[in-house]
């Protein structure tokens, strides 16, 4: 019996949101008695890898076939269930990513295991019972819900666990090779696009977040939400009108029909609250809303406010974070 | 060409969600009911993809008759005909089982869902289906478009996107911005109460998941304002005492 933890990589590195991953599934591994083994999928360089020891991994899988370097759901699938049968895994983590709920629901059928999306803490035991807490009506509210197979799949929300940091730790890096056919790459991209980041941070790995909505009046004024997101390393996002009328583009869209993000800092600028959006935001650590209406709602979910117009009160903000430094 | 769209029925986006008071359901009470919004993206592109290559569209719920409203809405928007598998929902596992039955029985090409279900954001039905059925899902799709069998998709992934080309049958799980949902037209409406709805019985086997309590997420302690003479004050705070820079 072991903790199999899924770690997804991007040019070399491994993403913030594996490395919550990894830390989860060694304190799951622990209070099971076992031990957390990774398989590593992406574009992964041996050091990344070997570092995750610090998040508490003792042994890494990684199989270097090139095909295997962009997403393939089928040939990802077959690769972590050889890995989870090889080390026996009753558990398997992964992050609540596109990619980890593509590749946990295939693998959920394949290997019969019950599979929790969108999981906010470590999972406890009651009464024999596996519980885990997740996120539900599109951030209104959380439930428990018990994994009644052996197996369980856990797919952990981005930045609700704490990324464990044992320094010096290193982990063994293991060849792996699942044998993988060419009709395992049926759903092989033809083309992959990334998108330019303001700031260099992709919206849903950011933990600081600047936001636009209808009170920025027009694209022509974004560079007051960029610069102020490129002072404080943050990614730019807005709300849904924004989008469609094409001011900012779609993926930057959050609520309830957008991204649902969790960053520690959320700057809301010009955005009124509607319940639509505070869905996609209001696992923020720290909300802060920037709006000349003191009765906008949004005000009512934040924990820091200030009522005043966003032409003015932007640059003033860009300049005190660049003093501060 | 025949499409099968899957359509889960949900609290409206405006709804201030509440529990009873034993925390285990929701409460029903002044809710409505809607197409799960994603949905409503692969019931409008199965619609136009048949007015472009021939074909039939079916809805498919898993759900109790009090979703037969919004099967009936579905209708009205330009499907040909609806299944309900007559069966409370009681997790994925057990509506991917139900999907994978019908898919399998009616002999669909493709199967459209929405990318979540905005009432237990599972993000799990069409991987399931897929993997049930042994054919290819892509999601969540931004494009899907059709030249004979082989489909050409945009498969989001976090900070980009993959072009992905699949042969039919597939599953894919549609988002914004594949097409802008149609609402009904009184046309339809009209002709959507004579259309075929067949309902079903459930088969396969039971949950492999069980929701015990509902919780509400804890409530701020209340915003604090800052003058916006000194909106540099706002910084030295997220500094100093939320400590989030
Ligand atoms: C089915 C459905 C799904 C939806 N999903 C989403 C979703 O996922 N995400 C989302 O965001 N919305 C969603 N919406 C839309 C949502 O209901 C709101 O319409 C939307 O969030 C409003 O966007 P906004 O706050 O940018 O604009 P508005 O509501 O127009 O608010 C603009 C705000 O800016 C303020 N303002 C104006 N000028 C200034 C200034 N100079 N300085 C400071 N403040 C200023 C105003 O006081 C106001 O509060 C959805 C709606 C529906 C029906
Ligand atoms: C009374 C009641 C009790 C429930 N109790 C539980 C419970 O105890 N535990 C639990 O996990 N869930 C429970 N559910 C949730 C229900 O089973 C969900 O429909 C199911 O879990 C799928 O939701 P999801 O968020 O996983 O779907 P996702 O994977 O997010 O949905 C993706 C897509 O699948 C399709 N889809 C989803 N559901 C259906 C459906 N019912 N019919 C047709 N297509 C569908 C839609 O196209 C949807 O966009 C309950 C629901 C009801 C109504």
């Amino acid at each position: 019996m072991s903790v199999l933890v899924v770690v997804e990589c991007d040019k070399g590195e491994v993403k913030k949101s594996s490395l919550e991953v990894a830390s989860y599934g060694a304190q799951v591994a622990q209070a099971l008695g076992t031990t957390a083994t990774a398989i590593a999928v992406g574009e992964a360089s041996e050091a990344s890898l070997a570092s995750l020891g610090e998040q508490g991994i003792s042994k890494v899988l990684y199989d270097n076939e090139a095909r295997l370097k962009e997403f393939v759901n089928g040939a990802y699938t077959k690769l972590i269930a050889a890995a989870a049968e090889q080390e026996q895994a009753q558990v398997i983590v992964l992050a609540n990513s596109n990619i980890g709920t593509s590749v946990g629901s295939r693998l959920a059928v394949r290997l019969q295991a019950s599979l929790a999306t969108n999981v906010v803490e470590l999972p406890r035991v009651e009464g024999g019972n596996f519980i885990v807490k997740r996120g539900a009506y599109s951030g209104k509210a959380f439930s428990d819900v018990v994994l009644l197979n052996d197996r369980k799949i856990i797919a952990v929300k981005k930045n609700s666990i704490e990324a464990l940091h044992n320094a010096g730790q290193t982990a063994q890096v293991q060849s792996f090779s699942a044998q993988l056919a060419d009709t395992d790459f049926a759903d092989a991209p033809k083309q992959v696009i990334m998108q330019e980041q303001t700031g260099g941070v992709p919206l849903p790995e950011a933990d600081k977040v600047v936001s636009g909505g209808r009170g920025m009046k027009g694209p022509e004024n974004w560079h007051l939400i960029e610069d102020l997101a490129k002072a404080l390393g943050a990614a730019t996002a807005c709300s849904k009108p924004v989008s469609d009328v094409d001011w900012r583009p779609h993926h930057e869209h959050v609520g309830q029909t957008g991204i649902t993000v969790s960053p520690n800092l959320y700057i809301a600028c010009g955005i009124s609250g509607a319940i639509q959006h505070l869905a996609g935001v209001n696992s923020s650590k720290v909300i802060v809303v920037i709006n000349k209406d003191p009765e906008a709602p949004f005000f009512k979910a934040a924990d820091y406010g200030i009522v005043g117009d966003v032409f003015d009160v932007l640059p003033k903000l860009t300049q005190a974070v660049k003093e501060l430094g | 060409m025949k499409f099968l769209v899957c359509i889960s029925n949900v609290p409206d986006t405006t709804t201030k969600i509440t529990f009873t008071p034993d925390n285990k359901e929701l409460n029903k009470a002044g809710v409505q009911f809607v197409i799960n919004p994603w949905d409503e993206y692969a019931l409008t592109r199965a619609i136009e993809l048949k007015e472009q290559l021939g074909g039939s569209v079916t809805v498919l719920n898993v759900g109790e008759a009090d979703t037969e409203p919004n099967i009936r809405k579905a209708l009205a928007i330009g499907a040909d005909d609806a299944i309900r598998v007559n069966a409370k929902p009681t997790d994925a596992f057990f509506v991917a089982q139900q999907i994978a039955a019908v898919a399998k029985d009616g002999g669909y090409d493709v199967i459209l869902m929405g990318k979540e279900s905005i009432d237990y954001n599972g993000f799990q039905v069409h991987g399931m289906v897929g993997e049930l059925l042994g054919i290819p899902t892509v999601a969540p799709a931004m494009k899907l478009d059709m030249s004979g069998n082989t489909a050409t998709l945009e498969r989001e992934i976090e900070g980009g996107k993959e072009i992905v080309e699949v042969q039919t049958p597939f599953v894919v799980s549609c988002q914004e911005p594949m097409c802008e949902p149609r609402i009904p037209n009184m046309r339809g409406i009209m002709t959507a109460r004579t259309k075929p709805l067949k309902v079903v019985e459930a088969t396969g086997q039971g949950a492999a998941t069980q929701v015990t309590e509902y919780a509400l997420p804890p409530k701020k302690q209340g915003v604090k304002l800052i003058d916006a003479e000194n909106a540099g004050d706002l910084i030295r705070l997220l500094r100093n005492e939320a400590k989030v820079i």
